[in-house]
């Protein structure tokens, strides 16, 4: 079982940081509250849908941004962009990918396709991906995985812009100094369960760096 | 309406992807082709001797299927596992799309591929073989053994997909479930191609028939339950 009493209240706008070793479970809780994975045993709410029987609602809420772009490489980034503008029933496509397009800076390579992007412009593309519904609850799987320094704090002034105190985001990230710099809560995730949580606004990074070694350990 | 819509707009994507890399249909192709070389040089069914055209009707209809089963099963093992690995498969699930739309166009595309290929083995097989294999009543039969085949195998191709030994597995868990499409449709074309009357292999036929509704109403139906952990 990769996860054991996860008891979890997030509030809407707030951005929240899960940090824990590998095999902690960061990914397997948020394939359950993307509604990738079902929990055995619990209940999960997601914008107020409860899940599994409120997952189609949920989902439209949902925007999932992982290390792996989620994208069709052999798809334009316009391409790809309408692909899941029409899953999502997302009124006036056009407009609304070329906005995004705009926004992260890829409206110059739209018809290039996806797999001849770079891997930062890929995960911008993605982020692209996943905004484009305008979801209330964005997830943030190890996004910074395979970036390089500068495609890292490229991604990181973007995502930034997700705190508009309307969104709530969930982020699972290796390095603690960026995820404690970028959220208003950090939980510490170890053998499935929460073993530590601090406000930013209430602990400072180096209390918090020594707490995730102690609980850890 | 929105969800055959859906279904479309994801079958499109899967046809346009592949237009673009042609991953599948070169794979599917030479397999195709070579088998059928293979079949002709290890048949000897061409060279008029005694015999040859009654060998030609028992034994070729058996090849087309066993054919179109093999390429059909390339197809199917890599259009799945390419999206999975890419993770795009993920992407598509988060969507709020029905789940049955999903399966509707993913089956789409494969059949519409397995179509193109079948295209080009038909009339391989009557230059090969020097039978009337292009003919409306076996190329019904190919649509409907098709589209069995394809809707099923779209099916277990995503459980396969999820799982370590999914090269193995796909042929281990399609083969056995397709057989009775198989061999309804290897029965079918084997009338067909021998002129016989309609009613002499209807049963095979309306077994053809009953295996893509039974078949494709089924997967329909749990596909909700094969993509989610």
């Amino acid at each position: 079982m990769a996860l054991r009493g996860i008891d979890l209240d997030i509030r809407p706008g707030e951005f929240v940081t899960i940090v824990g070793p590998n095999g902690a479970g960061k990914t397997t809780l948020l394939r359950i509250l993307a509604t990738l994975s079902r929990p055995t045993h619990g209940h999960v709410s997601i914008a107020g849908h409860v899940l599994p029987k409120g997952a189609d609602q949920a989902r439209r809420q949902i925007g999932l941004l992982s290390h792996q772009p989620l994208l069709y490489g052999d798809l334009t980034a316009e391409e790809n962009l309408r692909f899941f503008g029409q899953m999502y029933d997302v009124p006036a496509v056009e407009a609304r990918l070329l906005e995004l397009l705009d926004k992260v800076d890829l409206l110059e390579r739209r018809r290039d396709r996806a797999r001849t992007f770079s891997r930062g412009m890929q995960q911008r593309l993605a982020i692209a991906r996943a905004l484009l519904h305008d979801p209330a609850v964005v997830l943030l799987d190890e996004p910074f995985t395979g970036l390089d320094p500068h495609a890292s704090d490229r991604l990181e002034e973007m995502l930034h812009l997700l705190r508009d105190g309307k969104r709530t985001v969930v982020m699972t990230i290796h390095d603690l100094e960026r995820g404690w710099a970028m959220c208003d809560r950090a939980l510490v995730l170890a053998r499935g369960k929460i073993v530590y949580e601090a406000r930013t606004a209430e602990v400072d990074a180096a209390t918090f760096r020594h707490e995730f070694k102690r609980v850890t350990q | 309406m929105t969800f055959f819509r859906k279904a479309w707009i994801i079958a499109r994507k899967d046809l346009l992807t592949e237009l673009r890399s042609r991953e599948m249909l070169s794979t599917m192709g030479a397999f195709a082709a070579l088998i059928i070389l293979l079949f002709a040089f290890a048949f000897d069914l061409r060279t008029g001797s005694t015999g040859s055209t009654a060998r030609a009707n028992t034994v070729t209809p058996g090849a087309l299927w066993a054919v179109i089963a093999f390429a059909g099963m390339l197809g199917l093992g890599r259009s799945l596992t390419s999206e999975i690995d890419r993770g795009s498969f993920d992407a598509l699930l988060l969507t709020p799309v029905d789940r049955s739309a999903i399966f509707l166009g993913k089956a789409i595309g494969i059949i519409i591929f397995m179509f193109v290929i079948e295209a080009v083995i038909l009339p391989l097989f009557v230059i090969f073989f020097n039978q009337p294999f292009v003919q409306p009543a076996i190329i019904l039969i190919v649509v409907l053994g098709t589209i069995g085949y394809g809707g099923i195998g779209t099916l277990l191709s995503t459980m396969a997909a999820n799982t370590r030994l999914r090269e193995v597995l796909l042929p281990v868990l399609l083969l056995p479930i397709a057989i009775p499409a198989l061999l309804a449709a290897v029965k079918c074309t084997s009338g067909a191609l021998d002129g016989r009357d309609f009613s002499e292999w209807a049963n095979w036929f309306g077994l053809l028939v009953a295996f893509d509704l039974v078949m494709l109403g089924a997967a329909f139906l749990v596909y909700d339950f094969v993509v989610e952990d």
